[in-house]
């Protein structure tokens, strides 16, 4: 027995685990697949007074696929993973998600659970800007949707208050002509992401690049869009052989790489520049292919 | 209709293995221990107790999950699977004899969360490649084999299992 005591609550409703959270917005927690708080717990990194288990309200854990995509914040990934028709709208969250833990931790965590906690390694909230995902809150003053642009703060911090619970993550309709591309490194599949990637665009008929989103993590404190890698694909073809090279030496301006004991900023730069590189590649195949 | 909030010890009443299991639990006890101390199921091994080493993997509603990050509690109507039920009825299982056979394990420490890592994947997926099968296992550490004889274990699994696929097992 590892974790520091605490009451436990198993709401069914969500009204019923945002009335819990508001009485315990000091020092109480959502707990939803538990992947990364029962670590902290287990490590005494993090001793909540109350657990909200948001696993047993039902309305939490829906999928619908309906022109976008919505997701309950209490779908399972490895539930998400086995949606054919997510897979089909969404094939930038399906490549993700494999890389989200391994099996056994996507059994049990899910996609707003990886979101709310905000890791800066984590792969769904660089998706969830790379894709315009809207999220969804509860709080004492109703419901509110939050752009996952204005989402994340920083370390494990997001623009959520206390007291307010999330419930959904919207993915507007892709449309037709969307490419993607996501890379990352870590020292093992499954491990944290040392360095990561995801890159969205939207072509127009004429073939060139509308607009496009590239977003780094695993890099500071919170994911980031790389604006000048951006700009540079916005009017080019996907299918120029050039193009790749250029966007990933324009990713790395004006980012600040954060160094820790094990991976070194310097060493981040050159890792985005690579896989940057590769994954606009991999979204002109996927132009291709569309 | 919310569950009684208590720090303190109450009854925690567990499907394991086909059997219902009552135990008294205070909401931190940890699926891992509540299956050792309260149940006496040794058989599922704590490494790290952080979710990094996978020895305290079982199957819940037939998926693999760490039994150390999740706690008895939450386990309430859920279908749990630990590495005793492979051998309940005293013969090995056919994963458990490939290991064997194939020199999947040494020490054993890690082995209960292989095979349990191992048999969800076979049931998901009866004939996986050697890529898909490291994927599948890369959440589980063994410090003894370098992982060659486990991954050839579960591709012989695989294999006799397509031989066999209408035994029941």
């Amino acid at each position: 027995m590892k974790p520091a005591p605490f009451a436990y609550y198993a709401p069914e409703t969500a009204a019923e685990a945002v009335s819990l959270l508001q009485e315990h917005a000091v020092d109480g927690k959502v707990i939803a697949g538990g992947q990364s708080l029962v670590p902290m717990m287990n490590m005494r990194l993090a001793r909540p007074t109350a657990l909200i288990d948001v696993g047993r309200v039902a309305e939490l854990a829906g999928i619908a696929v309906e022109g976008g995509v919505a997701i309950g914040a209490a779908a399972k990934q490895a539930r998400v993973l086995r949606e054919d028709a997510v897979a089909e709208r969404l094939p930038l969250l399906v490549a993700a998600l494999r890389h989200v833990g391994h099996p056994a931790n996507r059994a049990r965590g899910t996609i707003g659970g990886s979101i709310a906690h905000a890791d800066p390694a984590a792969e769904l909230p660089a998706v969830a800007i790379a894709l315009g995902a809207e999220l969804v809150a509860v709080g004492p003053d109703g419901t509110r949707t939050i752009p996952a642009d204005e989402f994340f703060l920083t370390y494990y911090t997001t623009a959520l208050g206390p007291d307010e619970l999330l419930v959904e993550v919207r993915f507007p309709d892709p449309g037709g002509s969307r490419a993607w591309g996501f890379r990352e490194v870590a020292r093992r599949h499954g491990d944290f992401a040392m360095a990561g990637v995801a890159v969205t665009a939207s072509c127009g008929a004429g073939g060139t690049v509308e607009s496009a989103r590239v977003v780094l993590f695993g890099i500071a404190d919170a994911p980031q869009r790389a604006a000048a890698a951006e700009q540079r694909m916005v009017g080019a073809s996907p299918a120029d052989p050039a193009l790749a090279a250029e966007v990933a030496a324009a990713a790395t301006a004006g980012v600040e790489f954060a160094s820790d004991p094990y991976v070194s900023a310097a060493y981040r730069e050159d890792a985005v520049a690579a896989l940057v590189e590769r994954a606009v590649q991999e979204s002109a195949k996927t132009m291709e292919e569309a | 209709m919310s569950e009684t909030a208590t720090a303190g010890r109450r009854l925690v009443e567990l499907n394991v293995n086909g059997m219902s299991h009552v135990g008294l639990a205070e909401p931190r006890t940890l699926l891992s221990d509540f299956l050792r101390h309260d149940l006496e199921l040794t058989g599922t091994h704590v490494g790290c107790e952080q979710g990094v080493c996978g020895a305290c993997t079982v199957l819940v509603d037939g998926e693999p999950v760490r039994s150390c990050l999740t706690f008895a509690v939450q386990m309430e109507g859920a279908r749990i699977e630990t590495v005793e039920a492979l051998s309940a009825d005293g013969a090995l299982h056919p994963i458990q004899e490939a290991f064997r056979n194939t020199h999947g394990l040494q020490c054993g420490f890690c082995t209960p969360g292989f095979l349990l890592t191992a048999k969800a994947l076979l049931e998901e997926n009866p004939s996986p490649s050697e890529a898909e099968i490291r994927e599948h296992l890369s959440g589980n550490v063994c410090r003894c084999t370098g992982y060659q004889g486990i991954v050839d274990a579960v591709l012989e699994a695989a294999a006799n299992g397509k031989d066999q696929a209408d035994e029941p097992r």
